[in-house]
């Protein structure tokens, strides 16, 4: 057994693990705008740096020097603080993402997480119901009635398509027995034998989980809480500044969570095709050792794994970019009458093939 | 005590305390948002794990979400608040204490029955052996509870469902 000191390397993976986030949500903005830029055939930003790299200092420079206003009759506190807990509440749930597996030297050893938990899963679901907050909170204190109705609408859908998600969730735990994100990826991929990514034996469960994903970040088809052509701009219309500056960015880093989370459950996490032959012919055809063999395979399969991030990523503006908004009702009604069911489907579904054997 | 359990209950008071103190409704929600966090973080350090992490999302991240959805509907505020008489203050006064009194004086001398430090099992809090209790010692209860909840759910999806001839636009 490797001896894993519980703080110092640990420490160094925690505080990574956060820049990462940031510099993510940060390079989000910029891919967003080529991205649309590219559907809708037009230039996008190319004037700060060259083509436009440094486009989101530039954003940070104009976010910060901008006036603060405070909206008459705001509750002042509560209108600060509601960013603040968005940005919080969207850090806090990339704690427990295993971005890799395990690392020696010599005798430290560990792992590329930011804590491993036996409630993983849990840890990641409750800290997602807990993000609606800081828009409830910032649209209500603004003392505006448009700010209002998109707190309300962010509240009911979080609420609405937590279930369906939650259910979806549960199918993958039947499979797994485990909350831990860290065993799941494992249990992905055995070595010496063929074990598929859970998106081979959770179809269904994946798609309810993406549609799910996308109404929690409300991201288009489902941003109804900052829908401009009927709320001016939802809950963050008396934003300015950082403050508005602190939602953008907690939308992205929802996104790159949330990415996270479904390539770790359905895409295999860190590992990739052929990385046992790959650790082997290392170590008996170019005589490595084994530990160094083991970190090559684990920085590869970090990469891998934020490959499928960035894939994920792309696929959630390339949604925007493409489809329309829903209707309020639409929604709710996707949410309730069809996703629901489906995933309960999903669930007998997958037991009964547990109980045929088809599966384990 | 441990530093952290003496800081985790000092938060729990004085959020508790401003759950009812608050004047602004809003506030009394957030706070008793806090509360339940602390609560929570009880739960770790009685190595509760899973109930910990079910307490926020049930409590913190639905139940309370739902009650600050009703309480921004309804403008609670200074204006609209109806006046109480003195008497109903003081009669509330005396009844909140005297049933503190009794709470008290009833569970100063308890001491746990059944459950020896050295024979407890520590691990009982952490998921996968609370749910081997509850599929094997409590399963009848467990299971009535999650008819009881599917059929909740049932009832929120047929009221929210179109009926026959309405139209929302």
């Amino acid at each position: 057994m490797l001896e894993l000191p519980a703080l110092g390397w640990q420490s160094i993976v925690i505080f990574v693990v956060f820049a990462l986030s940031l510099l993510i949500a940060t390079y989000c903005t910029y891919a967003e705008r080529v991205i649309a830029a590219f559907l809708q055939d037009r230039v996008g930003p190319d004037r700060a740096g060259p083509y436009g790299l440094l486009q989101p200092l530039a954003d940070a420079v104009k976010m910060f020097t901008k006036e603060e206003f405070f909206p008459g009759g705001a509750n002042k506190a509560l209108f600060i603080f509601g960013p603040c807990l968005a940005m919080i509440t969207a850090l806090m749930s990339s704690a427990v993402i295993p971005f890799g597996n395990n690392m020696s030297f010599g005798n430290n050893a560990f792992f590329l997480q930011g804590i491993e938990v036996n409630i993983g899963m849990l840890w990641v679901f409750g800290v997602v119901s807990l993000g609606v907050y800081g828009v409830m909170i910032g649209g209500w204190a603004s003392n505006n009635k448009f700010s209002l109705l998109g707190a309300i609408r962010a509240a009911s859908q979080n609420i609405s398509y937590e279930l369906a998600m939650g259910m979806a969730l549960i199918a993958v735990l039947m499979m797994s027995g485990t909350l831990s994100l860290r065993e799941i990826t494992l249990q992905q991929s055995a070595p010496g034998e063929w074990a598929m990514w859970n998106i081979v034996r959770q179809p269904l469960g994946f798609i309810i989980f993406l549609v799910c994903a996308f109404a929690e970040t409300n991201r288009t088809p489902f941003d109804l809480p900052e829908c401009e052509t009927e709320l001016v701009g939802g809950y963050h219309t008396e934003y300015s500044s950082m403050k508005l500056g602190l939602y953008l960015f907690a939308e992205y880093i929802n996104i790159f969570v949330a990415s996270a989370v479904m390539s770790v459950l359905y895409f295999g996490g860190f590992n990739f095709p052929f990385q046992y032959e790959l650790r082997d012919w290392f170590v008996n055809s170019q005589s490595w050792e084994l530990a160094s063999a083991q970190n090559l395979i684990t920085l590869l399969g970090t990469v891998g794994l934020f490959l499928k991030i960035f894939a994920f990523i792309f696929f959630f503006m390339w949604i925007r970019w493409t489809l329309p908004r829903f209707r309020y009702d639409q929604l709710m009604r996707l949410g309730w009458t069809i996703l629901i069911p489906l995933a309960v489907f999903n669930i007998l579904l997958t037991g009964g093939l547990i109980l045929a054997g088809v599966i384990q | 005590m441990s530093p952290l359990f003496l800081f985790l209950s000092f938060v729990a008071l004085l959020s508790a305390l401003g759950v009812v103190f608050a004047k602004n409704p809003v506030h009394s929600v957030l706070f008793l948002i806090l509360t339940f966090f602390s609560l929570s973080g009880h739960y770790l350090l009685l190595n509760a794990q899973f109930l910990a992490a079910v307490n926020i999302i049930v409590y913190a991240g639905a139940i309370m979400v739902l009650f600050l959805f009703v309480i921004m509907f309804l403008n609670l505020n200074v204006d609209t608040e109806p006046h109480k008489p003195a008497l109903a203050k003081i009669a509330a006064a005396v009844a909140g204490g005297s049933l503190l009194l009794i709470l008290v004086a009833a569970l100063k001398d308890v001491h746990p029955v059944g459950v020896t430090g050295t024979a407890f099992n520590s691990q009982i809090g952490m998921v996968d052996q609370l749910g081997l209790k509850l599929y094997t010692d409590f399963l009848l209860p467990f299971e009535l509870a999650s008819v009881l909840f599917l059929v909740a759910m049932v009832g929120a999806v047929m009221l929210g469902k179109r009926e026959v001839g309405e139209r929302n636009f």
